[in-house]
């Protein structure tokens, strides 16, 4: 039986608009090139060529399609709801960032530009950068805030040794906002021959659409993957969200089955009551950071408060467009997990099945083993293991200590 | 007429340009921005551009960063800069307009912003990242409330985006010179003069430049192509360096002075 899809609105509009969320909140000097970049991209996506070409790095070189992985003692830990993993850990690099950087590696390249630049919070979007600069043969110059360039040294290292520069960023919070500020200052200085390779499905438009379109690969994998492992559609998507873009890939293709239940789940850091925490969607108000409209962790003056997360990726005082628009209609959930309940979580998924998870993707987990046991066994939960955890592994032992 | 159309007409007949030098509000003090205010307006200031300070400021260079870090840090909240304009309107005769960010406004509520400010005695406002795209919104309630929104023009503009920018902004129109950040340099970009002349080709509006002017010398090269000057990160620069001490006010008054003279010399 087919289950009940309905078509849903083709959003963006061309302004880049969700509903009142998205758009092109930037100075009047990104404009043009913003609409370069946009009619460039359109006219990729209608390329055959580029289309093959990106498929065929896709399967070769990132390792796609990603396995769907039923974790059997987990579910059964918890009981409940069975539990299927969509494994973007394993994607080469160790995070599903590589779908997006491969997609705009060869829109940049195709566009004629020979520098990169990109932000990076946890270190994977720059990690994945620099592999496509490498591989491109592209200059890359990465934004990375100090706080987190300590707490993420081993990936600090890799982007060196894929030949990209990392510069630590001392303004603000040192952490991915400030990055995502001294990138855009950089773009601005440098729009005639720079590139810039935002990482997640944030900032103007159009880059919550083409960043949702080079993840959307996820969720149409999972739609293949699913019917192959159990002949159906799954109840549940659970997806961590910071800027939003593993989730909007597994999400987007799945809009339209109203029967299926997506839950985008936020860091809760030191818990919701605290202040400190990553959570835009679940406690901040609607306004303006990085070029869109969405909802944003801000103070009653309009000046954006300083994010927290035991993850450096989901540590953001912002989100993606897409999920405030899909929040106010309510077709995605949001709920938050702790920096606590995401360690606890890390452990579980290392212990039951193997995998040591991101401590951004440990939030998926840490959700899903909430969620599992108030279902029945007959249900099914898919969530998505954004990334790996090895480049965690000592803000771990530091935290268990 | 609006406060700022006569500046610009008076400022024709006479054969000047403008001086618009930019403070931070709030950097250092609150008290601070008030007696700057009053000196500018004193030697020589025909629009004063005061920053409302915002947390992320992507369009400014370190100068302009730290100063709003300053003035954050000491407190200062848009109702205070609203409070200290209403202060001193009654001695400062020159056109106030605002430079600020989106998000502060669109916190405050975009009616209550317009009124509060036309209020207050604003002039105009100038919001670094809100292209004419996405102005709509703010545009309605300035009209409504009589203030002057002041688009941005850049040297990546093309023709028609001039054309567009041209038609909607109010009150002047702000080249923003070079591609980058607020800041100084040493050398004004190559390319500013046949910008200014294409806008010229599509606008009767004035015409104001301002990124990377911070000598009377740089002042004094852009004065022919232009309306006004506008300075801000060298100012701001004096303002850091002499916090604090006596010589903060005279320091600046004296700057604004050399500034402004260039200025004064008709065509």
């Amino acid at each position: 039986m087919k289950a009940a899809r309905t078509r849903t609105p083709r959003l963006p509009d061309r302004h880049g608009h969700f509903g009142r969320f998205g758009g092109r909140f930037v100075p009047e000097t990104l404009m043009a090139p913003l609409i370069e970049l946009d009619r460039a991209y359109k006219a990729a996506r209608r390329d055959r060529q580029f289309q093959r070409d990106l498929k065929a790095l896709l399967i070769h070189y990132a390792g796609r399609p990603t396995p769907f992985y039923f974790a059997r003692r987990l579910t059964e830990r918890c009981g409940g709801a069975r539990i299927y993993l969509k494994r973007e850990d394993l994607c080469h690099t160790g995070a599903h960032k590589i779908n997006n950087v491969l997609g705009q590696g060869l829109l940049a390249y195709r566009m004629g530009k020979r520098r990169v630049i990109a932000e990076t919070g946890a270190g994977q979007h720059g990690v994945a950068t620099a592999t496509a600069a490498a591989l491109f043969g592209l200059q890359c110059e990465v934004y990375m805030g100090s706080e987190d360039v300590e707490r993420q040294s081993l990936n600090v290292f890799r982007m060196k040794l894929l030949g990209a520069r990392v510069i630590p960023v001392d303004a603000g919070s040192r952490t991915l906002k400030d990055a995502i500020n001294e990138a855009l200052r950089d773009w601005v200085t440098n729009v005639r021959t720079t590139y810039y390779l935002l990482g997640s499905a944030m900032g103007p438009h159009p880059y919550p659409m083409m960043v949702r379109e080079f993840h959307a690969v996820i969720g149409q994998e999972v739609k293949r993957q699913a019917r192959e492992a159990f002949g159906r559609l799954p109840d549940y998507l659970v997806a961590c969200v910071g800027g939003g873009s593993n989730a909007i890939g597994l999400f987007h293709p799945f809009i339209g089955d109203q029967k299926v239940r997506i839950v985008g789940v936020e860091a809760g850091g030191h818990g919701i009551g605290s202040g400190q925490h990553g959570a835009s969607l679940s406690a901040g108000t609607v306004g303006v950071l990085h070029g869109s409209m969405s909802y944003v962790l801000q103070n009653d003056d309009g000046q954006i408060a300083t994010a927290h997360s035991i993850s450096a990726g989901l540590d953001y005082p912002g989100v993606g467009p897409e999920h405030s628009y899909y929040k106010e209609t309510g077709r995605f959930e949001y709920s938050s997990v702790t920096d606590a309940e995401a360690l606890e979580a890390f452990q579980a998924l290392a212990q039951l099945e193997g995998i040591m998870p991101a401590l951004e993707s440990a939030h998926a987990v840490a959700h899903a083993m909430r969620l599992a046991p108030t279902l029945s066994h007959e249900q099914v939960i898919v969530m998505g293991l954004s990334g790996r955890g090895d480049k965690d592994v000592q803000v771990v032992a530091r935290a268990l200590q | 007429m609006t406060r700022l159309a006569r500046t610009f007409s008076e400022l024709r007949r006479r054969g000047e340009r403008a001086l618009i030098p930019y403070l931070t509000a709030g950097d250092p003090s609150l008290a601070a921005t008030r007696a700057l205010l009053l000196e500018a307006a004193r030697r020589g200031a025909d629009v004063i551009e005061l920053g409302i300070p915002f947390s992320d400021p992507l369009a400014d260079g370190p100068v302009i960063q730290r100063a709003s870090q300053r003035a954050l840090a000491s407190g200062v909240t848009l109702p205070q800069v609203l409070e200290l304009v209403r202060e001193v309107r009654g001695d400062v005769p020159i056109p106030i307009v605002f430079l600020t960010y989106y998000n502060p406004v669109h916190a405050f509520g975009l009616k209550a912003f317009a009124h509060a400010a036309v209020e207050a005695g604003v002039d105009g406002v100038i919001v670094a990242d809100l292209p004419p795209e996405e102005a709509g919104p703010f545009e309605t309630e300035a009209r409504g409330a009589g203030l002057d929104l002041i688009h941005l023009v850049a040297p990546t503009s093309p023709p028609e985006r001039m054309r567009l920018i041209g038609r909607r902004s109010r009150g002047f129109i702000y080249v923003v010179s070079l591609t980058g950040v607020t800041g100084a340099r040493a050398m004004l970009p190559p390319d500013l003069v046949e910008l200014l002349r294409q806008l010229r080709a599509v606008t009767t509006k004035p015409i104001c430049v301002g990124f990377g002017i911070s000598t009377p010398d740089q002042v004094a090269a852009v004065a022919p192509h232009a309306d006004g000057v506008i300075v801000g990160s060298a100012i701001v620069s004096l303002v850091e360096t002499h916090a604090g001490s006596d010589r903060l006010v005279p320091e600046v008054g004296a700057f604004i002075a050399a500034l402004k003279a260039p200025l004064r010399r008709s065509k």
